[in-house]
């Protein structure tokens, strides 16, 4: 067991999965002389040699097409979005291609591919370096999605959607980078997909949330227990597609209050589908309406600081939503 | 459970739109008073006016939280307002003090918006357990019951027996003092907060509850505006000071605006007014019997004025950067003086009034002023300023406009000087108008030609023109 950060962690599932299989491999920009802009793919190149770890063009629909193209050629590419902001040129094929093969292809073919891609705001990056595109890519059959909030879960997903034989996108959060550090594990061990994490068990109130928030969750739920007497119910989705129904359904009937906090846009987000989920199994375990703390339905994250920091949200503001809702 | 008051808090109102602030005059209401909607509960001094403020709903004077004096942001709390709901009944000083000892408690019993709204939840639990939600203790919002009031209410038998086990696991600190309220007889640190326990039976309706009330009209005689003379605090022989009251603090920003925004240009005629003075002579006292009001020279230069205005519009306008915006309607600010101050209440449409009728609107204006009682609609939308400077004696003026208006007008002593007429001396009743122009729109060319307008039309008045 060894103390890391969430990007050491990474690049250490990345690591392993390509000692453990020789047809894995990374492509992406910057990846490999430079080990990637946040230093996540650092040394790969050195261990496993340019065959393995590729330098593309900054092209991210090549990218993401070349990657699909080995996918389905029985490779096991993990490809690397610089930002998840760049992503979208690649999003034809993402979402025409990779999640509509095997169907297409009635089971015969499939697309192992991983999409990596840091999502998230909160490091002055403005308008092309912080968004959460969860949405884009939400709500799409063919596709699963994961974002981790730890270390520990960042290793232990990045490796069950290297070995998954569908398309997986792992958002990884860049703010979780070096901020976030945690025990983990030495051994060969994933994190299923498909599966929430219930974090923290309480009776008063549920949050229901994934990647960096539920930092703020968990710091505020000690707060609230300590201070007020509150006791919070916490749940990380772990996984964003497919949603883990049943976790949502027992979160939610815990405390009958819930509140759904993602920094992705409140409108159209992942915390609209959570909630229609609660509404259409738990009416009748419902103590208090929905809630929903989410950035705000504005186009870009702003690079001005002050405006960054109302963009973007912290401690205080999920402990004031928390503190409301139980308050109800 | 008697009384389930609401404390509403209330602000201090938008009484105008460029109003960020008003100081309290006086509270015509205490704590304790009752307080019908619209019945006014405080006086305010503003910029532009005093104004009351007039109470939302209907209740009972909580506390007051502005005081005299103080000046208060729009939006800012001022004071709360009790509204009774629930059972209806007054409320009674007893609770209301133990309330302010326990907030938590407090926090519950506040408001009673919430009691009867039931979740889903609790609704799935009160079935499942047979339980009479009306013997359960809200913690929630507004009083609301919770899905976790319903669980420590079964956790304690609430449901069956009605004799309660004591409290088994933890929770927060409400609802664990509500808990406690609907079982008495458990044993609970809280104990000491509780206000309200169901062994004591509210009053029934209709019980009277001593008098607490006071009448509120004018307890206080203080003056409207605290403290206008300070002594020095240090020798202060050779000097004192006098406190900016809000509206001196108002004269003095509208002037600097005015002048530094606008270009002043001055011009001045003068203007023979015998004939006004015979006419007036004549008609003042029969005027005064019929209508009540006196006939001042000032409604013979309005309506002089007025209609110079319809013959140059461009004297009724403002400046607007890229534009210059003509108003149609001629609305007269009148400039009327007090000890301490003065004010510019507007005569509305007054090109749509004749002299009578402007003489009644001078009178009403002057004497609103004078009583402090205009309101926000007798200063709002002025045009065009007549200042009648003669009146203090002045015989030449120099006006500063009344911002943002084009030009303002001031009307001199009346004085008989000996004036060459067809190459003969006579003695005729001589008058200045001085006018101050926005040299932005008006020039000297057109403003030359309305003063002539305006003396032509003074000049113009016999002893056969019309007041009506």
């Amino acid at each position: 067991m060894a103390v890391m950060e969430y990007i050491d962690a990474i690049r250490l599932a990345m690591k392993e999965e390509m000692e453990r299989d020789e047809s894995v491999f990374v492509l992406g920009e910057d990846v490999g002389v430079k080990g990637g802009v946040f230093t996540t793919t650092k040394g790969l190149m050195d261990q496993f040699g340019e065959m393995r770890v590729l330098d593309t063009p900054l092209a991210e629909s090549a990218i993401a097409g070349v990657a699909i193209g080995a996918a389905m050629y029985g490779m096991k590419p993990i490809a690397e979005m610089q930002y998840s902001d760049f992503m979208f040129p690649a999003t034809n094929q993402i979402i025409s291609e990779a999640a509509k093969i095997r169907y297409r292809s009635n089971n015969d073919w499939s697309c192992p591919v991983v999409i990596r891609a840091p999502i998230g705001g909160g490091i002055f990056g403005g308008l092309y370096h912080s968004q959460c595109p969860e949405s884009v890519f939400f709500g799409t059959p063919g596709l699963k999605i994961v974002a981790p909030y730890s270390a520990y879960d960042a290793k232990g997903l990045l490796k069950a959607a290297i070995r998954d034989p569908d398309p997986v996108l792992f958002f990884e959060n860049k703010k979780c980078y070096k901020l976030i550090t945690g025990d983990v594990p030495d051994d060969d061990y994933v994190v299923p997909i498909g599966k929430a994490n219930l974090l923290r068990e309480g009776s008063d109130i549920t949050v229901i949330s994934y990647s960096l928030p539920l930092h703020f969750a968990m710091q505020a739920a000690e707060e609230l227990e300590k201070e007020e007497g509150i006791s919070a119910h916490v749940l990380d989705l772990r996984t964003i597609q497919p949603l883990d129904r049943d976790a949502i359904i027992a979160a939610a009937r815990a405390t009958g209050k819930v509140l759904i906090v993602h920094e992705d846009n409140k409108t159209g987000g992942v915390g609209g589908e959570v909630s229609a989920i609660i509404a259409e199994h738990c009416l009748y375990d419902l103590d208090a309406p929905i809630m929903r703390l989410c950035g705000p339905d504005v186009p870009a994250m702003p690079i001005s600081p002050p405006m960054e920091k109302f963009f973007m949200l912290n401690k205080d503001k999920v402990k004031e939503s928390m503190r409301q809702l139980a308050l109800y | 459970m008697s009384e389930n008051q609401k404390l509403t808090d209330v602000t201090m109102p938008q009484l105008a739109e460029s109003l960020v602030s008003a100081t309290i005059a006086k509270w015509l209401k205490k704590p304790g008073d009752s307080i019908e909607q619209y019945e006014p509960i405080c006086e305010v001094i503003t910029d532009k006016v005093n104004a009351e403020i007039p109470s939302t709903l209907d209740g009972v004077m909580g506390d007051i939280l502005a005081q005299e004096g103080q000046t208060v942001n729009v939006g800012d709390i001022i004071c709360r307002i009790a509204v009774a709901s629930g059972e209806g009944t007054a409320p009674s000083p007893q609770p209301a003090a133990a309330a302010s000892a326990s907030p938590q408690q407090g926090a519950g019993s506040e408001e009673g918006s919430m009691r009867f709204r039931y979740s889903p939840a609790v609704q799935t639990l009160a079935a499942e357990h047979q339980i009479d939600l009306s013997k359960v203790q809200g913690s929630g919002m507004g009083g609301r019951i919770t899905r976790k009031d319903v669980l420590a209410y079964i956790e304690k038998g609430g449901a069956a027996q009605g004799q309660g086990a004591p409290a088994g696991s933890a929770s927060f600190p409400s609802a664990q003092a509500q808990r406690e309220a609907v079982q008495p007889s458990g044993t609970s640190p809280f104990q000491g907060l509780q206000h309200q326990t169901p062994a004591e039976p509210s009053p029934p309706l209709g019980t009277a509850i001593p008098d607490v009330r006071h009448s509120g009209l004018h307890l206080t005689e203080s003056p409207k505006i605290p403290t206008i003379e300070v002594e020095g605090m240090e020798g202060g022989r050779s000097e004192y000071f006098i406190d900016v009251t809000p509206m001196r603090n108002a004269i003095a920003r509208n002037m600097r605006q005015s002048v530094t925004e606008i270009p002043h240009a001055w011009t001045m005629i003068e203007v023979d007014v015998t004939n006004i003075v015979l006419l007036r002579n004549q008609l003042k006292d029969e005027f005064k019997r019929k209508e009540g009001v006196n006939l001042t020279y000032l409604a013979f230069l309005l309506k002089a004025v007025v209609n110079a205005i319809k013959d140059y519009p461009i004297m009724n306008s403002f400046w607007a950067v890229d534009k210059i915006v003509v108003k149609r309607d001629i609305n007269l600010s009148l400039a009327v003086g007090t000890e301490d101050s003065v004010l510019t209440p507007v005569i509305h449409r007054a090109d749509q009034k004749n002299i009578a009728g402007l003489a009644r609107e001078i009178e009403d204006l002057a004497r609103k002023t004078r009583e402090g009682k205009l309101k926000l609609d007798d200063m709002q939308g002025g045009t065009f300023t007549v200042n009648n400077t003669g009146s203090f004696g002045s015989i030449l003026s120099y006006p500063i406009i009344n911002y943002p208006q084009a030009a303002i007008l001031t009307f001199e002593s009346i004085v008989k000087k000996p004036v060459v007429i067809n190459d003969m001396i006579a003695v005729r009743s001589m008058a200045n108008l001085c006018l101050s122009l926005d040299h932005r729109i008006l020039d000297g060319v057109i403003c030359g030609r309305f003063l002539q307008r305006v003396k032509d039309n003074l000049e113009g008045y016999t002893l056969d023109t019309k007041l009506y």
